[in-house]
């Protein structure tokens, strides 16, 4: 990110940047009472710290999926991408949202019928074998902790921009807070005080994005062709800019670059831990689907706004003073916010200005929360858990259910505290890597975490609920298989060296030519998994435990 | 199946949590706001299929009726099954539902809309992602005033994920819910129980 312009400085001060702190506070204090009532009736049991007590209901269900997924780069960068790029940025929002119909066909309801908190308890309920949750749960871990500091760059460039301090020391300290904050929220409140931080988050963008939409209708007085024939104009492109290329229209390898990067948005969302982990906090795999249907509901239309705003930015501020105000567009919708309220020096620009400003930072906040608990929940369940079980032998109890059921309460307490320190752990973690990484581009990390979570969890997840015959060679191999292929493909890409925007630039290692490995590492994941599957025999109970985990996926039988 | 007959079968399900669960909320279809609305109870068998615009033919009668849905072959043993050695595990239980031709038809119902579903979307939307790169030239041409080929398409995929949403919500709650809850309960009486 570079400094802000001069519009935006003028505009980041004074009374605005009271208001935004001002309204910041206030969402603050709101979580903060949530959490602090969420953690009093806390009983202390596993169910209750991962997944709420599992009762809330779809509606409540599907607006946290939705405010988990939909963050602040979606917020102001997809409408940015669209200011400046206009139909390519568009390509986005629909990525984002297609990915949810694999969720709903393929994974909520049968993963919230398998599984108790974890994408590795559904792998585990086929192979009951410590390996195959461990490299589950680090596989998750690696997912979660990408995608957290990707929301923790973003929040210390975003907030750093939106409140004006763009130096160092302001960004690093805001950085901290944030994390600081949501490990806060999550040691203390749980799924239940996060789930209630989502909604509220949901809420407040939802609002405020129909607000901005309903105000760039008032504009073009609900004439959305006009709006579209305006954008163009002003966007210097002309017709070009309602079509496909002005972003990725160039080499081959940028266009491969963004199959790639299609590939991995459209399938990663169905292995990202922190959506499958909100599927255990509704009582039923029905609820699931339910919570789906209205996070669909919710992401759609939330996406088709951001359409609208993206090309209103184009169309009331021009693509060159967009571009100027931040040449990645992040600032499109709170200088669209200004313009539509009236101007820099009314009140009706301020009050829009800050309200957009501190419906980001919420955003943020509301994020970053839900991805630890779930990576808590990674480290705690199953990293630990089967760390713990070293003493037995190697392969669990044929029938691990009533022994569950009987040693949960003293098993869930050691659990929950074993959580907690991991929260508090991963957020450092995070924390310090998002430090080291804050000239990164977000939108990279966000991606990278998308491609990692479609090359290393979607395949043993689909494998491990549809194949008969999968193994637990063949669930190492599709975890391993995905994971290390995309994270070194990334390592050898243009992003980490040979290139003076890359984050080594006196370096030259690169052998890869594209950016996002999505469409190598994917399919090796895929790969992988079916050769480690026909390389080892089946074992004895294979029949068996296909059998269990295909008739609980479908009806529900002993779900937790 | 005496044992299946002899229980009044709408009266516990309504009372269960799982069941209320699916009830209430959006779709106005819902059991439970049908019979707020005044609506005559239906029994609940029927009441799954009852609107009409299913049509029953690739319904066969094994998904219509209860009894059929109680699976031939096997044995009724659910008390005593995990204190006798020698009786069926957990595992035989699983196996001898999933060979049962009430779950047959639960999966052929499932997998019958999700393969052909998720073959289309997937198809239409890297057709639409590749087309953008291979052919910019056709997805720019004009067809409605400022609207051009590849804006008219990226909104279908919007209308398009939001058709499949319903459908499969619509499929999901008419063709398999019942017949899946059914089989739940059958399945954790002879398992000896769930964990709640």
């Amino acid at each position: 990110m570079t400094s802000p312009p001069a519009a935006l400085a003028a505009v980041a001060t004074g009374n605005h940047q009271l208001l935004t702190l001002a309204l910041f506070s206030a969402f603050v204090a709101v979580t903060l009472a949530v959490t602090a009532w969420a953690g009093r009736r806390r009983q202390g049991s596993a169910a209750e710290f991962y997944a709420g007590g599992r009762l809330f209901s779809p509606m409540e269900n599907g607006f946290a999926i939705a405010g988990d997924y939909m963050s602040a780069a979606s917020f102001l960068g997809i409408s940015g991408l669209i200011a400046l790029f206009g139909y390519d940025g568009m390509l986005y929002s629909v990525g984002f949202l297609v990915a949810w119909l694999l969720v709903l066909f393929l994974v909520a309801e049968l993963v919230r019928n398998c599984g108790r908190y974890t994408l590795a308890d559904v792998v585990a309920s086929r192979m009951r074998r410590r390996p195959v949750r461990i490299a589950a749960g680090a596989s998750s871990l690696t997912v979660s902790v990408l995608y957290l500091i990707a929301q923790m760059v973003g929040a210390g460039s975003l907030v750093a921009l939106l409140l004006g301090g763009t130096d160092h020391t302001a960004r690093t300290w805001t950085v901290i807070g944030v994390g600081a904050l949501m490990v806060f929220y999550v040691i203390c409140g749980g799924m239940r005080a996060t789930t209630w931080i989502q909604i509220i988050k949901a809420v407040l963008l939802m609002g405020g994005t129909l607000t901005l939409t309903l105000l760039v209708l008032l504009r073009f007085h609900g004439d959305l062709v006009a709006l579209l024939t305006t954008a163009a104009q002003r966007s210097g492109h002309g017709a070009d800019f309602l079509a496909p290329g002005l972003k990725y229209g160039g080499t081959w390898t940028a266009r491969l670059d963004f199959l790639s990067l299609g590939l991995a948005l459209v399938l990663g969302t169905a292995g990202l831990p922190h959506i499958l982990f909100r599927f255990y906090t509704v009582p039923t795999a029905r609820a699931a689907r339910r919570s789906v249907v209205w996070s669909i509901a919710l992401i759609g239309s939330f996406y088709l706004m951001t359409i609208v705003l993206g090309f209103g930015a184009a169309a009331v501020l021009g693509t060159d003073s967009v571009r100027a105000a931040n040449p990645a567009g992040n600032t499109a919708v709170p200088l669209l916010a200004l313009d539509l309220g009236g101007g820099p020096d009314s009140t009706g620009g301020t009050i829009l200005f800050a309200v957009v400003a501190a419906v980001a930072f919420a955003t943020i906040l509301a994020v970053v929360a839900g991805i630890t608990l779930a990576s808590s929940a990674s480290v705690a369940h199953d990293l630990y858990g089967a760390l713990r079980r070293r003493g037995r032998p190697g392969r669990g109890p044929a029938s691990p259910r009533p022994e569950a059921a009987l040693s949960e309460e003293p098993r869930g307490l050691r659990e929950v505290t074993v959580a907690r320190i991991a929260a508090a752990l991963v957020g450092a973690v995070a924390l310090g890597l998002a430090l080291l990484a804050q000239n990164l581009n977000v939108a990279f990390l966000v991606s990278l975490a998308f491609a990692v979570a479609a090359s290393a969890n979607l395949p043993v997840l689909l494998y491990a609920l549809f194949w008969r015959r999968f193994t637990a060679r063949g669930a190492l191999g599709a975890i391993y298989g995905g994971l290390l292929p995309a994270l070194a493909l990334v390592v050898l890409s243009p992003i980490v060296s040979g290139n003076p925007a890359a984050i080594f630039p006196g370096l030259d290692f690169q052998l890869f030519p594209l950016e996002n490995p999505g469409i190598v590492s994917i399919p090796l994941g895929f790969l992988f998994g079916w050769l480690g599957t026909v390389t080892s025999a089946a074992a004895p109970d294979a029949a068996a435990r296909h059998a269990e985990t295909e008739v609980r996926a479908l009806t529900g039988a002993d779900a937790a | 199946m005496e044992k299946r007959d002899g229980r009044p079968a709408g009266a516990v399900r309504l009372d269960d949590p799982w069941y209320d669960t699916l009830a209430p909320g959006q779709g106005g279809q819902g059991a439970a706001e049908r019979e707020a609305a005044g609506e005559e109870p239906t029994p609940p068998d029927a009441r799954a299929y009852a609107s009409g615009t299913e049509p029953p033919a690739d319904e066969t009668p094994a998904g219509t009726t209860p009894s059929a849905l109680a699976w031939p072959g096997l044995p009724a043993q659910r008390a005593d099954a995990p204190e006798r050695p020698g009786d069926p595990t957990h595992a035989d239980v699983y196996l001898t539902v999933q060979r049962s031709a009430a779950f047959q038809e639960v999966r052929r119902r499932y997998r019958s809309f999700v393969v052909p579903a998720t073959a289309l979307f997937l198809t239409w939307y890297l057709a639409y992602v590749i087309a953008a790169v291979t052919v910019p030239a056709v997805m720019a041409r004009q067809v409605l005033g400022p609207l051009n080929v590849a804006m008219l398409a990226g909104l279908g995929q919007f209308v398009t994920t939001f058709l499949l949403t319903w459908a499969y919500a619509r499929h999901a709650r008419l063709r398999r819910d019942r017949a899946a809850l059914d089989l739940r309960w059958e399945t954790q009486e002879r398992t000896g129980g769930n964990n709640r």
